[in-house]
């Protein structure tokens, strides 16, 4: 499903390299988290895959489904089935959460030549996905994100990934800032997407969210590279003796 | 202190080019009186204080520059309402256009037939409130305004009245240069909403006047066109009694040059004043609202929420003021506002002013200038929006606290869909 390799990025404003070579590979359905210090490069990862600025690749390739990535616009790579949940989702005031979601999902379509939703159809949509990740009818009237709490934040995202069914999803610490309650509620969401025919890469600093949102494989990142990867066990194995232990190993 | 010579002399020319309509002896003298008020003021110049931001060049000259013709909008503003229509062409009155000028509760009236009138409600406030609101600062546009109108209407609410009534502004000369005046009187508890839409004319001079009456409510919204050339100075004067409501929203859509000037006096208690507006600009493009509003009564609210998005060399100006006079106490007084540039080319100028001698009052203004967010706008195309959608979801956010001034959702719908339209010819 997602295929990268050897990617180097550097920082586009200044000569800061962040991605030193990165290879990975997730196949359809499986689920891989990348574990990692501060500063090893996991996030922007995630950024330079879903397209934002400021980065720049001086080499590699990272594929979607054979289709290269690193040539679309964020748009064009969201319609391809690319979806990152933000680690800090962005407020939009002035623009409904629902506006936000349906102009999306139609744009989405659109893209891919598919008929879009009707608002009827929608509506009826959202509501059902919306219960399951217990956000209310106020939530999701109200501007996006604007207002909402942390751990509102990230179940408004895995609400948007629930309704735009990507193929291929990244979630950039989506534990981060979420209480037990809110955490189990945010991995049921995510497992009830777990599917034969859709991917994803949990980045994560804890082993905790992996209790719930259980990964296939596990790989550590350090200094803009995956040091090492292995099975659950390895998160453990962080958790336990932390970062030390491993990236002396493989230095 | 008279005037500098060449300002005195560039005045004196501008009067001799204009021809003063006849009318009884009350309609006379107030066209006389503004006539002198004008002389004496001059026509403005750069380093007139309020008219540091925006070139009068052009609104001042004998002639005005020409003006393109384009194929008015289609559908015009507020066609889908059920409204009583009053159409002009190029500043002239077309009755064959105009539906019937008949509504319960509603008296109307061409302004020169009112102007014969020896006894008319018009004459306590032809005049009277523009010469009210020109102190303390001068608006010469509204005294030659008033000297020299040559059409327009004057109407009266005694009741509520259930259709909006609906001024159309046809432009379709070149080189037309129209001055309309305009007095609305809403009597104690009668209700008025009044539309204005189009261009107007190459050069349109407009000045109304309105006085709202105890517990009376009047909601004005206008679209002064959209992507055409027309240079337009505007104002507004209205006078609020006890409890009444003043509710003013005006979206323009390009136009070289457009003044719009709001003088908006609160003299009864519990009175609210609303004037909002959304410029939206690109390219050659100057917007300039002028707002000033007095708090002369106990417990008023006022707001003032203005809003520009301008881009590809773009000019927009805000210059608003409250004043809140001794004994104006329990004011509530807000004003905001904002531009969003959209390039680097475009260019905002604001000044905003609070004058206040009550002392138990909230007042508040703030201005901001910004661009487009960026982490927003990535947001959005994260999410499969493409980048000019997701542009435009971000300017109408930014425009919304403006257009939820408009009270009728089914006009803010087509508010909302001008702004749409012209966004998606503008992107790029």
């Amino acid at each position: 499903m997602l295929n990268i390799k050897d990617l180097h990025v550097k920082l586009e404003e200044e000569d800061k390299v962040i991605l030193k070579g990165v290879d990975l590979d997730v196949p359809a359905g499986a689920v891989h988290a990348i574990m990692g210090p501060n500063g090893s490069g996991k996030s922007t990862l995630s950024y330079v895959l879903s397209g934002r600025d400021g980065y720049e690749v001086t080499a590699g390739a990272a594929t979607l489904d054979g289709a290269d990535l690193l040539v679309l616009d964020p748009e064009e790579r969201a319609s391809a089935g690319l979806f990152l949940a933000f680690q800090y989702p962005v407020e939009i005031p002035g623009v409904g959460n629902m506006t936000f979601l349906r102009t999306a999902l139609n744009a989405q379509k659109k893209a891919r030549g598919e008929d879009e939703v009707s608002a009827g159809d929608f509506l009826k949509l959202i509501r059902e996905k919306a219960k399951s990740l217990k956000i209310d009818a106020d939530m999701l009237k109200r501007p996006v994100n604007v207002g909402f709490s942390g751990g509102e934040k990230k179940r408004n995202e895995i609400l948007q990934m629930a309704m735009l069914e990507p193929k291929m999803c990244i979630l950039d610490e989506t534990d981060s800032g979420l209480d037990v309650d809110a955490m189990r509620l945010v991995s049921e969401g995510v497992n009830a997407l777990r599917d034969a025919g859709r991917s994803f890469l949990v980045i994560t600093h804890y082993q905790r969210l992996l209790d719930h949102i259980k990964p296939d494989v596990v790989h550590i990142m350090a200094n803009g590279r995956i040091v090492k990867t292995g099975g659950p066990e390895l998160a453990l194995e962080v958790e336990n003796n932390g970062y030390a232990d491993i990236l002396e190993e493989v230095a | 202190m008279g005037l500098p010579a060449d300002k005195s002399d560039a005045t004196a020319d501008r009067l001799a080019a204009l021809t003063m309509p006849d009318g009884a002896s009350w309609a006379r003298i107030a066209r006389e009186a503004a006539s002198t008020r004008f002389q004496a003021m001059g026509l403005p110049g750069r380093r007139d204080e309020y008219w540091r931001f925006t070139q009068p060049d052009t609104l001042n000259a004998i002639q005005p520059p020409e003006a393109a013709l384009y194929p008015p909008e289609d559908p015009p503003a507020f066609s889908a309402l059920d409204r009583l229509s009053v159409v002009f062409r190029d500043g002239i009155f077309d009755p064959e256009a105009s539906d019937d000028l008949a509504l319960e509760g509603l008296e109307i009236e061409r302004l020169s037939t009112a102007t014969q009138a020896d006894f008319h409600w018009a004459k306590d406030l032809y005049g009277v409130l523009e010469t009210r609101g020109q102190d303390p600062v001068e608006r010469p546009f509204a005294a030659l305004n008033t000297a020299f109108a040559t059409d327009g209407v004057v109407l009266r609410a005694t009741k509520k009245i259930l259709k909006p009534i609906h001024f159309r502004y046809l432009h379709e000369k070149t080189d037309s240069d129209a001055i309309l005046h305009f007095v609305v009187r809403v009597e104690e508890g009668a209700e008025l909403t009044l539309l204005e839409g189009g261009p107007a004319a190459a050069r349109f001079n407009k000045c109304m006047e309105i006085d709202v009456a105890d517990r009376g409510s009047f909601h004005h919204i206008r679209a002064q066109g959209r992507d055409h050339e027309r240079r337009a100075v505007t104002h507004l004067f209205a006078r609020l009694g006890e409890e009444s409501t003043f509710k003013s929203f005006t979206l323009t859509a390009n136009g070289r040059l457009t003044r719009n000037e709001a003088v908006i006096e609160l003299t009864g208690d519990n009175a609210t004043a609303h004037i909002a507006g959304a410029a939206v600009g690109d390219g050659d493009f100057h917007h300039d609202d002028t707002v000033f509003v007095t708090h002369d009564a106990v417990n008023c609210e006022s707001r003032q929420v203005f809003k520009k998005v301008l881009k590809n060399g773009a000019v927009g100006a805000f210059q608003g003021k409250i004043l809140v006079k001794e004994g104006a106490q329990k004011t509530d007084g807000y004003q905001i506002s904002q531009s969003l540039l959209l390039d680097e080319d475009a260019q905002f100028l604001a000044k905003p002013e609070l004058e206040i001698y009550a002392d138990d009052v909230i007042c508040s203004h703030g201005s901001t200038t910004g661009a487009i967010d960026e982490e927003a706008l990535f947001y959005l195309r994260s999410r499969g929006v493409s980048a000019s959608e997701a542009q435009d979801l971000l300017v109408l956010a930014f425009l919304a606290e403006a257009i939820e001034e408009i009270e009728s959702e089914e006009i803010a719908d087509d508010i909302l869909t001008r702004l749409e339209s012209w966004l998606v010819r503008h992107r790029g």
